[in-house]
C-alpha cells in the first residue's frame, strides 16, 4: 500500500538553511547536505530544499548543496525556488534533484508546467501554490514569497495546473506557515476533492496530531514541516507514530545499522 | 572478476544520474557514465536509469548509437539492470506514445489507469512472487520508492520473469528478472538501506556472473 508521507524541509538561502515566520526574519540553522543525511537517518520519506534567496547570481551555490546532497542522502530530493525556464530545471535535475517545484514563474507563464512536464516527464515536476484565505472557503494564490497577490483562485488554480501537467502540487497556506497553528484543512480538501495528483500540506505544522489531520481531513499525500524537525520539537518518528497510531500507512522508521 | 565490477550507467538525458552514481559507488563498483555505444566495451554490467516517457528516450538512444549495443548486451545474457523507464524500455511498445521500445520483454507498458493517485509518487511495499538474490536481506514487502505513471505489464506467457509487484489501485509488475536481466519500477538509489542492499545485491551478483 502506498505510503503516506512525512517530508522534511530545508528553507536555503546562501547555501545555508535557514527559518524565518512567514518567509521574514531569516535564522541560519545549519549545512543543508548535514542537515539533509540527519532527516533521512530519522526516517524522512523525502527532502524538500526551497531557495527563499533564489538570486540568479548565487545560482551555483544552491547546484553545489544539491549534489552534496545527493550524494549523502538516498532519498528524493524536490528543489524550488526561482527556476524560471526548462534550462534552469535541467540544471538542477541534473545537479542530482529528483524532482522542482515551481512557483511565480508558472503562474507568470503557466506554458511552463507543459513545457518542463513535455521534457521531463510530469513526475517531475512539483508546482508549489501558497495560498492565502480570502473569504470562507475562498482562497488566493500569493506569489514572490507570499508578497504579491494574483487575483487567481487557488483551487481553480491547483486544477489548471494539474490538467497542464503538474505532477504533484505542493499547498502552503500562507496564513498558517511558520505560525504552528496547525495544517489549512479547509484549503487542502478543497484542493485534493478536485485533482488525482497527490497534494502535499504545507504550512502550520505544530505537532503529529496535525500531520494526522492534514491526511485525515485535507486528503493529502504527504504532509511538509521544517522548523519543529529542525528544532527537535518533534522527532519524525514520533509523527509517523501518531498518523501509524491513526490507522494512516506510513513507512515505519528503519532502526540504524549499528 | 574484479573486486570492483565496473558498471555502464547509460546516459540518455533522462534525469538524475547523481544518486545512482553515488549510490552504485557506495556499494562497490567502479562506474562509468556511457553516452555512446562504444562505451559498453569492458563494463561488467549495464545499468539503464531514467525517467519519462518512452519515444524521446528510445530518440535520444538511437541519436547515441545506443539502441543496438543494447540489444546485443541483452540477446548474450549479460548483467543488465532497468530502472523505472530502464525497465518499461525493455518491453515491445509503450501505450503512453505509441513508441516501439527495445522488445526483449514481451509486453507493454501500460498506464496505471485505476491507481487513486496518479502519477503513482511515494514509498510502496514490494511483494516477492519468488526467490531471487537480488532481493537477499530484504523484508518480503519492504518499502521502495516509486514515481511513475506507466508500468510494464508482461505478456501472459511471459509471466514466470515477474519477480514481484506493488498494489496501487491493483497489482502491477514491480520487478522482473529472467537470467542476467533484472529490472525494478522502483528507484532504489533513492530507497535509503534497503535499496542499497539491492544495489549491493547486483553488485555481487555482477561479481559472480
Amino acid at each position: 500500500m502506498l505510503r503516506r508521507r512525512v517530508i522534511a524541509c530545508l528553507d536555503v538561502a546562501d547555501g545555508r538553511v535557514v527559518k524565518g515566520t512567514r518567509f521574514v526574519d531569516l535564522v541560519d540553522e545549519g549545512d543543508p547536505p548535514e542537515l539533509a543525511e540527519r532527516y533521512a537517518d530519522e526516517g524522512a520519506d523525502e527532502l524538500v530544499f526551497l531557495d527563499i534567496t533564489a538570486a540568479p547570481e548565487r545560482r551555483g551555490t544552491l547546484l553545489d548543496i544539491v549534489e552534496r546532497t545527493a550524494r549523502r542522502a538516498f532519498i528524493p530530493l524536490t528543489v524550488g525556488g526561482g527556476v524560471r525556464s526548462v534550462s534552469e530545471m535541467r540544471d538542477v535535475l541534473r545537479a542530482g534533484a529528483d524532482k522542482v517545484a515551481i512557483n511565480t514563474a508558472a503562474v507568470a507563464d503557466p506554458t511552463l508546467i507543459n513545457r518542463c512536464a513535455g521534457r521531463f516527464g510530469r513526475q517531475a515536476v512539483v508546482v508549489a501554490i501558497d495560498a492565502r484565505s480570502v473569504a470562507p472557503g475562498a482562497w488566493e494564490v500569493v506569489v514572490k514569497g507570499g508578497r504579491q497577490a494574483t487575483g487567481l483562485d487557488a483551487v481553480a488554480w491547483a486544477r489548471r495546473a494539474a490538467d497542464l501537467g503538474a505532477g504533484e502540487l505542493l499547498v502552503t497556506s500562507i496564513d498558517r506557515d511558520g505560525t504552528g497553528s496547525g495544517f489549512d484543512t479547509d484549503l487542502l480538501r478543497a484542493i485534493t476533492s478536485g485533482v488525482r495528483v497527490p497534494v502535499i500540506a504545507s504550512g502550520g505544522a505544530a505537532g503529529p496530531d496535525d500531520f494526522v489531520a492534514a491526511v485525515r481531513d485535507g486528503g493529502a499525500d504527504a504532509v511538509l514541516a521544517a522548523s519543529i524537525f529542525h528544532r527537535r520539537i518533534h522527532a519524525i518518528a514520533d509523527v509517523k507514530a501518531a498518523m501509524a497510531a491513526a490507522g494512516l500507512p506510513v513507512r515505519l522508521v528503519p532502526a540504524a545499522v549499528a | 572478476m574484479t573486486a570492483r565490477p565496473r558498471i555502464a550507467v547509460v546516459d540518455y538525458g533522462a534525469g538524475n544520474l547523481v544518486s545512482i552514481d553515488q549510490a552504485l559507488t557506495t556499494v562497490g563498483a567502479d562506474v562509468t557514465v556511457v553516452r555512446d555505444g562504444e562505451a559498453l566495451r569492458g563494463a561488467d554490467a549495464v545499468i539503464v536509469p531514467g525517467v519519462g516517457a518512452a519515444a524521446p528516450a528510445m530518440a535520444r538512444l538511437d541519436a547515441r548509437g545506443l539502441t543496438e549495443p543494447l540489444r546485443a548486451w541483452l540477446a548474450a545474457d549479460r548483467p543488465f539492470l532497468g530502472i523505472c523507464l530502464g525497465l518499461q524500455l525493455l518491453f515491445d511498445g509503450s501505450d503512453e506514445d505509441g513508441a516501439a521500445t527495445l522488445g526483449v520483454v514481451p509486453g507493454r507498458t501500460v498506464r496505471l489507469d485505476d491507481a487513486p493517485t496518479l502519477p503513482h509518487i511515494g514509498w510502496n511495499q514490494v511483494e516477492r512472487r519468488r526467490p531471487h538474490a537480488l532481493f537477499d536481506g530484504i523484508a518480503d514487502g519492504a518499502d521502495f520508492y516509486f514515481v511513475h505513471s506507466y508500468v510494464g505489464a508482461p505478456d501472459a506467457g511471459a509471466a514466470d520473469l515477474v519477480l514481484a509487484t506493488t498494489d496501487h489501485g491493483g497489482a502491477f509488475t514491480s520487478a522482473v528478472a529472467r537470467g542476467s536481466l533484472l529490472g525494478v519500477q522502483f528507484h532504489p538509489e533513492r530507497s535509503g538501506r534497503d535499496g542499497l542492499r539491492l544495489l549491493a545485491n547486483f553488485v555481487d551478483l555482477v561479481r559472480a556472473a
